[in-house]
């Protein structure tokens, strides 16, 4: 499987939920409307909030990459 | 000081006829967390104080006294097989639900060492099952945990198909969820455990007394302070013809099945509250089961980014569970204790664990900003109404404190 190049990355290593997501949910409307953001997040319950965020926003959830540091998860933005 | 005063004292308190009106923190906190621990039936206080005076000897010697807690456990015993539909020779007391869990899973894996090393069981199971699944692995045993759809529940072909597998030695399936109330299809995993020879291990702790179990079990564990017993009470029943061999140094106690000395007056209180409980359920269920769906229906109303889980209607009668989205579990939970209800959660955002519920996680629903709801006999309307009322005002402070509004 081919990882999407995210354009933008959000560093929340060592940030404990639920601050990956408002971070996620703060700062996706930086990237164009299809294109791909990556939460680079160490706390383990983002493998869940992440997902689940993306379920309640109508956002594309795309799945993790291995990333150092942590699971880097992907998001691609809807497009409008 | 006399023995008197400590009586005289309470009647020396002046009414608060003036002065300012009792502040709301004042008033006595609304208890919501009876999946933990039910508060004590009425019947079992009586039992247990009246077990203290008569109850107290060691039920394994041979003098009057003993003879005395001897016959109140057996009492005891058999009343909690009547209600179980065991046999009271099936039928042992533990110090606690998960104590009876250890025994069951790792007793009935023992028993059956020679027909294969495999134990089944759910996503969602209890951490007591866990922790003896984990002690069994490390023990070169393997452990099958089947997943769960979103709304928690087991697919009864899954579960079919693992317990079919070669080497299965047990299965286990809790009989409804402690965290988000779904029942699970025990008698389906029952059917499939018999046509495959393998005996089924039903954790019923959040069922009993609450709703009726499913026949099929070979064991069945539960634990008093979930229907109103009190705490420190667990029940194991091992029907005849399961094979069970003790994971733990056995005496002549409990059939060989608990080693050390009962808690009788406890044991006499548990079976009390639970004779009470049957006789009360179905009416307490009927009563419960609207003030959940109103909970449910309320909070997905009334407080924005919630999500409600588990299974709407096949679900336990007095347990609800929710998520709030981008707030930290921990801190609801504590604001809602300063304003006076106590209820529960499975959130990862704690101090002592950084794991998200293994529960929520195996569902695959948001886990933070998680609340359990779970209502007793002493659970009124007007105590959800109040929780109810300043829930969304509670959500919305926090997620404003947070700077997270809008998101």
């Amino acid at each position: 499987m081919t990882t999407p190049e995210p354009a933008l990355v959000l560093d929340c290593l060592g940030r404990r939920c639920p601050l990956p997501v408002i971070e996620l949910a703060r700062r996706i409307d930086a990237v164009e409307p299809g294109a791909v953001i990556g939460v680079l997040a160490d706390d383990p319950a983002a493998r869940l909030d992440i997902p689940a965020w993306c379920r309640m926003r109508q956002q594309e959830y795309l799945g993790e990459a291995e990333a150092p540091g942590g699971p880097l998860y992907l998001i691609r933005r809807t497009p409008a | 000081m006399s023995p008197g005063s400590v009586v005289a004292v309470p009647a020396q308190v002046p009414e608060p006829a003036r002065g300012p009106a009792p502040r709301p923190a004042a008033a006595a906190p609304t208890y919501l967390d009876a999946a933990a621990a039910a508060p004590l039936h009425p019947v079992a206080r009586q039992a247990l104080l009246a077990a203290l005076d008569d109850g107290w000897a060691d039920p394994a010697r041979l003098y009057g006294a003993a003879r005395r807690s001897r016959l109140l456990l057996d009492g005891a015993r058999a009343a909690v097989a009547d209600c179980l539909g065991a046999r009271p020779d099936e039928v042992s007391f533990t110090a606690s639900g998960t104590q009876a869990v250890h025994l069951a899973v790792l007793g009935g894996l023992a028993g059956r060492r020679r027909s294969g090393d495999r134990l089944v069981h759910s996503a969602v199971e209890h951490s007591s099952v866990l922790h003896a699944a984990e002690r069994h692995a490390a023990a070169g045993g393997s452990v099958e945990s089947v997943p769960v759809d979103r709304l928690g529940r087991v697919s009864p072909a899954a579960f079919a198909a693992a317990v079919g597998r070669p080497g299965t030695a047990l299965a286990s399936l809790m009989s409804a969820n402690h965290e988000v109330g779904t029942v699970q299809p025990v008698a389906a995993a029952a059917a499939a455990c018999a046509g495959a020879g393998v005996p089924l291990h039903v954790d019923a702790a959040q069922s009993v007394g609450r709703v009726p179990v499913p026949p099929g079990w070979s064991m069945l564990t539960a634990s008093a302070h979930k229907w109103g017993g009190p705490p420190g009470v667990g029940v194991l029943v091992v029907c005849t013809g399961t094979r069970w061999v003790s994971p733990v140094p056995a005496d002549e106690r409990e059939g060989g099945r608990v080693p050390g000395a009962e808690n009788v007056p406890a044991i006499v209180a548990a079976a009390a509250a639970l004779r009470a409980r049957l006789s009360e359920m179905d009416a307490e269920a009927a009563r419960l089961r609207p003030l959940v769906d109103l909970i449910r229906g309320r909070v997905a109303a009334t407080v924005p980014d919630v999500e409600v889980v588990g299974d709407p209607t096949d679900r336990l009668p007095h347990l609800v569970t929710f998520s709030c989205l981008y707030v930290d579990g921990e801190v609801l939970l504590h604001e809602l204790d300063r304003l006076g209800f106590a209820v529960s959660s499975g959130s990862s955002c704690t101090s002592s664990t950084v794991t998200p519920s293994h529960v929520l996680a195996a569902m695959g629903v948001l886990s933070h900003g998680n609340v359990r709801v779970s209502l007793h006999r002493d659970s009124t309307e007007a105590d959800v109404h109040r929780f109810l009322d300043v829930l969304p005002g509670v959500v919305a402070e926090l997620r404003a404190a947070a700077g997270v509004t809008g998101l």
